[in-house]
């Protein structure tokens, strides 16, 4: 057996290696996006705490209006933002809601052209789904590691963690939805004289729309759960009371702050999921 | 010139084309092909032309490389080998060869496409549906919407204009499908299986609809079809494929007069005459028939007296009875009973059992202003049998 212990593969030291050359070679370029995030969230949760509270569950429920036309949600939504007031976690409401809509902007913009390129190149869906496995199934803490030595506390890394955690999402829907596309409707376009980019602008974009938006629930949702992790990085948000809670074995103030995390769940499900479902239907 | 013109076209789906084509040209069939390089061989040595107005019917079983063939046209099919030429303006593009520039100006002014399953976009509605090509053409919204609106009124969905395609009921959507294609303007129409997908009444419907607006509009067609007795109906030309070859390219009447292998023969025995056959193939010639006293005796009691080709009188039981001359343009319903009728050699056989029916009497054909051959019961009996489709023996 003694072979087999006596000469350990270096596999964590590489990955060191690996991380400590990056920070030697590309520290500036890190410490840009640091700054350039940080001071990107940093503004939106200072802008929105300026505003008065109601002011802001108002431009809320005009949204809700806006998009499902539904009392019901708009009364559940309300109801929700004055618990969560009463009970003390609007800042970290606040700052919550700013780290997923951040995560999932960020994701989207990069997720949705990687899963475009990737149905029209199988190749690089081959290549690329062992990658997004890998993105979704390691443990969150083992990347939460080097995304700490790369950018530092505070919300950047665990907006970064969550990002990788939740691109998968739009990248597989994505992906899926224009490799769906008929192929019919694609020889149609292509009848009718359609360039590459109109054929993907006129026909596949929309025809793949309803998973696209699907893709992008998905990640909204993806983001929230990491809300907790991001904290143990120093991201501010509903995730801060659960761990200082969990730290001092405090049941009622982690009981509140779970509360409160779930109802931006409901809140965020109920508000984005309707509109793509009546697409598809 | 002709407006399409395909010559030698092989069409290989797969990777190794070139050693498919060697193989194809050693004669070796299509499955030892796909077993050797796994390339699927879509059309073999394929040369049709289709003159301007022509409706030319492309016919054959699923998997016999027909739309495979009407794809290779517009260019969504890659041609492995071949040319396949269409008209545009007074010269002829190589749509196997030309450049991506050539390929989208011969698909948005020269061919446009109709679908088996409709293939209209979910999300537009039926007035962008329509307009979509014209969009893709880089015309102005105002401009067409209101070629698209005078194109929805041409085949009555006017109303429907702000609706969805899932609102739309099969003949409906396939209607819309017509209208997005003609709209274009284009000189040549390919259709894959329209109707396919339609119920029989809607499918004749739309078929009739087809024939309509082609007499007025005089568009080059090709259509690819599963079904003979539509290929007939409103074919000008079929061009009949089996495993990627065409095995016979004619005028309907003529494929199923002269089928020319085994194949043909089984698809066009079920056909019904009526739509298909004329007095040419139908009718007896005169010299065939039996003369006495320099009467023509076409029964027991009818005798004609044609002289240097002339009727000139009918007897029947030794009566005189009346003459009279029929053509394309009149009515059959009205003709009075007892009379022989002078029709031209090349009416169709519906409406020469029609006019048996209307007047009781065998009917006199004639070409040029000359009498050339009768057709009587024997002769509808004879076709309704079945006995005109079958190969020559």
């Amino acid at each position: 057996m003694n072979w087999l212990t006596e000469h350990k593969i270096p596999l964590g030291d590489t990955m060191e290696t690996f991380v400590n050359w990056l920070i030697d070679v590309a520290s500036f370029f890190f410490d840009f996006i640091s700054v350039t995030l940080e001071t990107l969230i940093f503004s939106m949760v200072d802008g929105l705490e300026w505003m008065n509270p109601f002011a802001v569950v108002a431009c809320v429920l005009a949204l809700v209006w806006w998009l499902h036309r539904s009392l019901g949600i708009m009364i559940f939504v309300a109801a929700s933002f004055m618990l969560i007031m009463n009970l003390g976690y609007w800042q970290e409401t606040l700052q919550t809601l700013v780290l997923v809509i951040t995560a999932t902007t960020i994701s989207v913009l990069v997720g949705v052209p990687i899963g475009i390129a990737a149905a029209h190149r199988p190749m690089l869906y081959t290549v690329l789904r062992p990658v997004l496995d890998l993105m979704q199934t390691i443990p969150t803490f083992v990347y939460l590691i080097p995304t700490l030595i790369l950018f530092g506390l505070g919300y950047v890394p665990g907006l970064i963690s969550t990002i990788i955690f939740a691109i998968a999402a739009p990248i597989r829907l994505t992906y899926l939805g224009i490799s769906k596309v008929p192929n019919e409707l694609r020889e149609a376009g292509l009848a009718f004289g359609c360039t590459k980019a109109k054929l993907l602008y006129k026909v596949e974009l929309p025809a793949a729309m309803p998973s696209i938006m699907a893709g992008v629930t998905q990640c909204i949702m993806l983001s929230l759960s990491m809300v907790v992790i991001a904290a143990l990085v120093g991201a501010d948000g509903l995730g801060k009371p659960v761990i200082r809670a969990l730290n001092t074995v405090n049941i009622s103030q982690g009981f509140e702050a779970g509360v409160a995390i779930v109802l931006v769940a409901i809140m965020l499900d109920r508000i984005c999921k309707t509109p793509s479902s009546k697409a598809e239907g | 010139m002709p407006m399409v013109q395909i010559e030698n076209l092989d069409i290989v789906f797969g990777n190794q084309k070139l050693e498919s084509l060697r193989l194809l040209d050693k004669g070796m069939s299509r499955s030892e092909i796909l077993a050797r390089t796994g390339d699927v061989v879509g059309v073999q040595d394929a040369t049709i032309s289709v003159e301007e107005g022509e409706i030319c019917v492309l016919m054959g079983l699923s998997g016999s490389g027909k739309s495979t063939l009407l794809r290779a046209v517009n260019g969504l099919n890659k041609v492995a080998r071949g040319r396949c030429l269409v008209k545009d303006g007074e010269r002829m593009v190589d749509m196997a060869k030309c450049d991506e520039n050539t390929l989208r100006h011969m698909r948005t002014n020269r061919v446009s496409m109709v679908f088996q399953s409709f293939a209209l976009m979910p999300w537009m509605t039926v007035l962008e549906n329509v307009a979509f090509g014209l969009e893709m053409q880089g015309m102005g919204k105002k401009e067409r919407e209101e070629r698209a609106n005078k194109q929805l009124k041409m085949v009555g969905l006017y109303d429907w204009r702000d609706k969805k395609p899932d609102e739309l009921s099969g003949g409906m959507r396939q209607r819309v499908g017509l209208a997005r294609a003609f709209v274009m303007d284009s000189d040549i129409l390919l259709m894959d299986e329209p109707f396919s997908a339609l119920d029989p009444l809607i499918r004749s419907q739309l078929q009739d609809e087809l024939i309509e607006l082609q007499k007025r509009l005089k568009k080059t067609i090709i259509f690819v079809s599963h079904d003979l007795d539509e290929a007939l109906k409103i074919g000008s030309k079929i061009a009949i494929m089996e495993s990627a070859r065409i095995i016979q390219e004619d005028v309907p009447e003529q494929i199923v007069l002269n089928p020319a292998t085994e194949y043909v023969e089984k698809f066009v025995a079920h056909t019904n005459p009526l739509n298909v056959l004329r007095g040419t193939a139908l009718m007896t010639p005169l010299d065939q028939v039996a003369q006495l006293d320099d009467l023509y005796r076409v029964s027991e009691h009818l005798s004609l007296n044609i002289q240097a080709g002339v009727l000139k009188e009918a007897l029947s039981h030794g009566q005189n009875i009346a003459l009279s001359k029929w053509d394309d343009s009149m009515d059959i319903e009205n003709m009075p009973e007892n009379t022989i009728v002078v029709a031209p050699v090349d009416i169709s056989m519906r409406d020469a059992v029609e006019i048996r029916y209307q007047t009781k009497q065998p009917i006199v054909l004639q070409d040029n202003g000359q009498c050339v051959g009768v057709l009587g019961d024997h002769q509808f009996y004879h076709a309704l049998l079945g006995k005109h489709f079958s190969r020559a023996s």
